[in-house]
């Protein structure tokens, strides 16, 4: 990444998931963590990039296709009694 | 890499001893991921869906080979991915390049921030930020809050939508990720915050109509 200075709000929002996965070197991490301790609005700009991801864990992805499901389960059970293929 | 867990060992020596329950048990859990998937290559929702069945079959087909080497997953996604690379090719479609190009969009709207011409607030925010800190999970992603989030989770380019799907949705490390994807650790996360960012801009619109 060319440009990972921590001097404007603009460059931190940036920054945030690189930050949170521990993508940062040691001196960008301090220069992050030293703008987010007197920046409020960054503060919460970074707590709303981590609820992003907290609350997509509690999402559950959508029901599988019925059509497909049945034809999987049938699929199995030719698997099941073929014997060439087991 | 990790090894299987305990749980997807028992899922293996279920499917190896003919258990249909395992076996569904097993489909409801991978499948909508491996839809998802699926589309990375390209494809559309009936392709998708044959890819997804091919897959299961060449599972079946391979338990036997499955050592334990790899976790279950990272094996099915493998076998997935090989699988949707051929269809991909046959109907020859573009398949995405491994090289990865990075977008320039910002991840906040530049209007919130003062203009870089400005004698002492230049790129600092010039619009309020709420913290989310506080906020009840059931407001963040109850009822249409989580309807309007998976909306957005679908209008964002295939790639980004796998890679928030398995890290944030269904919990995988960067590792597996970049692995089943074929990206690199840096790209990984440059997808991810584009993802995050994008899904961050839709729920701050959703809690600010829906604000009493």
């Amino acid at each position: 990444m060319s440009d990972r200075s921590a001097d404007s709000c603009q460059q931190v929002v940036e920054l945030v998931t690189e930050y949170l996965e521990g993508g940062l070197g040691a001196s960008e991490r301090l220069a992050f963590e030293r703008h987010v301790a007197i920046c409020p609005p960054c503060r919460g700009y970074l707590s709303q990039l981590r609820r992003v991801s907290t609350v997509a864990g509690t999402l559950s992805e959508d029901d599988v296709p019925e059509r497909l499901r049945e034809s999987l389960l049938e699929a199995f059970r030719d698997w099941k009694t073929s014997p060439k293929d087991r | 890499m990790s090894a299987p867990t305990g749980e997807e060992s028992r899922l293996v020596e279920g499917l190896r001893s003919g258990d249909e329950a395992a076996f569904a048990r097993a489909v409801d859990r991978f499948t909508p991921a491996m839809l998802r998937l699926a589309r990375v290559y390209g494809l559309g929702a009936d392709a998708a869906e044959d890819v997804v069945q091919e897959t299961w079959l060449r599972v079946l087909k391979s338990l036997d080979q499955f050592e334990g080497r790899s976790s279950f997953r990272t094996w099915l996604f493998a076998i997935l991915g090989n699988c949707a690379r051929g269809r991909s090719e046959a109907e020859r479609r573009s398949v995405p390049v491994p090289s990865f190009e990075r977008e320039e969009s910002p991840s906040v709207d530049e209007s919130r921030f003062f203009p870089a011409q400005h004698p002492r607030w230049a790129g600092m925010w010039s619009t309020l930020v709420d913290s989310w800190e506080t906020i009840p999970d059931e407001r963040l992603l109850a009822g249409e809050a989580r309807d309007r989030f998976r909306a957005a989770i679908d209008t964002l380019p295939a790639r980004h939508a796998a890679v928030f799907v398995l890290r944030d949705v269904e919990g995988w490390s960067s590792d597996e990720v970049c692995l089943v994807l074929d990206l690199t650790p840096e790209n990984q996360r440059v997808l991810l915050h584009r993802a995050r960012t994008r899904l961050r801009a839709a729920l701050e619109e959703y809690l600010r109509s829906d604000s009493p």
